[in-house]
């Protein structure tokens, strides 16, 4: 099963309703996926800075963290702490260096994505409860995506929850499931891509970054992938600027989007589109199998 | 006819509420004209229906609407999602805007009208639904139909009437490939008169042309045991 939303803002005034919208829309999900979830949302960014989203536990220090990891690398990092996840902010010439040190002296703790603007937080149990243990409805951007799950094949775990970030600013949910990920991954690990679960979903994910990484623009990298991938999805996608919807060319797995001249608005029912505002008026359509939709961001 | 209708607003009754009431309703007397407000994409919308009613849902619904139906009318202004109408034995279901995947699936008689497009796998095992599409329809649709017409203004996508039985498929656009054991048949004046009026049926009587449909079934080879085939 599995729910899906995302939201991509095209007026910039409701970017300040991007998290309350998402959080409506996620919480109506919990029918498709009450196990956990997990979001990502693109907010403010600011030139060489890295965010990181690092996950820990309830019982986790995150001042103590920065401060040891401020001593053994010498980069000023600011931190902002929410829940079970904190928000470290770097110069992004020093992420390879934190990273080094996050792992070594904290292994315990994991990066669930970085970039210039985006944050992803994800846990175990209802919608509404990890919407509101992050917050989610005071956040503000430019475009976000979400995932329930509904957990079929793997343990109910917070590494198993969506979204998938395996570049800079990239993310990915999927409703579905793929038959070749063992093979690829292995074929993308020599291509220098980091896995960290053996969720078929990541593979997606690293596959399009490997694209994106040689050049192809989001579109081109998701059309390659209906030739690479094997299986069932519904994928939504995020980057730094783009939004992207794909179905595989059967179309198994639901999908509704929704158009304003405010938002793009993505659903796996019509149900998590219904109290956005203007929804009454708004083009509201079911995306075909095989075929990419895609947004940018006017730079 | 009532003049001022009942009305449902699920917006504060549940769906369950709703589909209660419809259910205690007979055929004595006159069921009325029932209106149903702010559907919200909820599933299972006045399913099961046993009754001469009219229902009118103004919004989009969710999963198989008006399932089941027997005798009803059901008319939905907005889209409709999975399985509209599925296992409908008769009566009338309207969809004003597009319709999902397998709308009308195994439905063993009555109509199904959908002004807009209808994707993936429409009329699915239909058992003598008759269903007519005013826009397209997406791939596999009347995939092991055994019964009934399947009626498409617009184009059908990849392999249409797969694995088919007896359905009869009238396509009025392409179609983007025929699925196994499905071909092209000549229309003749008989399957003129049943296109005429299936679309008369759906209120187009006079707008559309019979002749410009072409007229497609099963070629028979998959479920006849042919004796080419034994070792």
């Amino acid at each position: 099963m599995c729910g899906i939303v995302g939201l991509f803002i095209k007026n910039p005034k409701f970017e300040s309703e991007l998290g309350t919208m998402l959080s409506t829309m996620l919480d109506v999900m919990t029918g498709r996926g009450p196990d956990s979830a997990g979001f990502a949302v693109y907010g403010k960014g600011h030139d060489g800075v890295v965010k990181m989203s690092i996950r820990g536990g309830t019982a986790t220090d995150f001042n103590a963290v920065a401060a040891d990891l401020e001593r053994a690398t010498g980069a000023a990092l600011s931190l902002t702490v929410r829940s079970t996840h904190a928000i470290l902010e770097l110069p992004a010439d020093r992420e390879s260096a934190v990273r080094a040190a996050l792992h070594d002296r904290h292994p315990d703790l994991g990066v669930v994505g970085s970039g210039q603007r985006i944050e992803i937080y994800k846990e175990v149990g209802l919608p509404a409860d990890v919407a509101r243990r992050f917050d989610l409805a005071r956040m503000t951007g430019t475009h976000g995506i979400g995932h329930t799950r509904m957990a079929t094949e793997s343990a109910v775990t917070t590494a198993g929850a969506h979204p998938f970030s395996t570049g800079p600013d990239q993310c990915l949910v999927h409703n579905g499931s793929l038959s070749n990920h063992n093979v690829l991954r292995r074929t993308l690990i020599r291509e220098g891509i980091g896995f960290t679960t053996d969720n078929d979903s990541e593979v997606a994910a690293g596959y399009l970054t490997a694209r994106l990484r040689q050049g192809d623009t989001l579109k081109q990298a998701l059309t390659r992938s209906l030739d690479a991938l094997d299986g069932f999805f519904t994928f939504v996608v995020g980057t730094e600027s783009g939004f992207a919807v794909l179905r595989d060319p059967i179309a198994c797995k639901p999908a509704v989007m929704a158009e304003t001249d405010d938002y793009v608005a993505f659903g796996s029912e019509y149900r998590a589109l219904a109290d956005l505002p203007g929804i009454a008026k708004a083009k509201v359509w079911e995306p075909e199998p095989a075929t990419v939709y895609s947004w940018e961001r006017a730079a | 006819m009532t003049p001022s209708p009942h009305c449902i607003d699920l917006a504060t009754a549940t769906v369950r509420e709703l589909n209660q009431r419809l259910h205690h309703l007979t055929a004595d007397g006159d069921p009325g004209i029932w209106r149903v407000l702010n559907p919200a994409g909820g599933h299972a919308i006045a399913v099961g229906l046993n009754a001469p009613v009219t229902v009118e849902i103004d919004g989009h619904v969710g999963y198989y609407c008006a399932g089941m139906n027997k005798s009803a009318s059901v008319r939905i202004n907005g889209n409709a999602g999975v399985g509209v109408a599925e296992n409908m034995m008769s009566g009338l279901v309207h969809v004003r805007g597009d319709a999902s995947q397998a709308a009308g699936a195994t439905a063993h008689g009555g109509l199904l009208v959908i002004d807009g497009n209808a994707s993936a796998r429409c009329g699915i095992s239909m058992k003598g639904i008759d269903i007519v599409v005013k826009g397209s329809i997406g791939h596999m649709s009347a995939f092991m139909g055994q019964a009934g017409t399947l009626t498409v203004l617009g184009d059908a996508g990849e392999a249409l009437g797969d694995s088919l039985y007896e359905a009869r498929l009238f396509v009025r656009g392409s179609v983007a490939s025929l699925g196994a054991d499905c071909v092209e048949k000549e229309m003749r004046d008989e399957h003129r008169a049943v296109l005429h009026a299936r679309l008369e049926a759906a209120g187009l009587a006079g707008e559309v042309d019979v002749s410009e449909f072409r007229r497609y079934g099963s070629a028979r080879g998959l479920y006849h045991f042919h004796v080419d085939n034994v070792y």
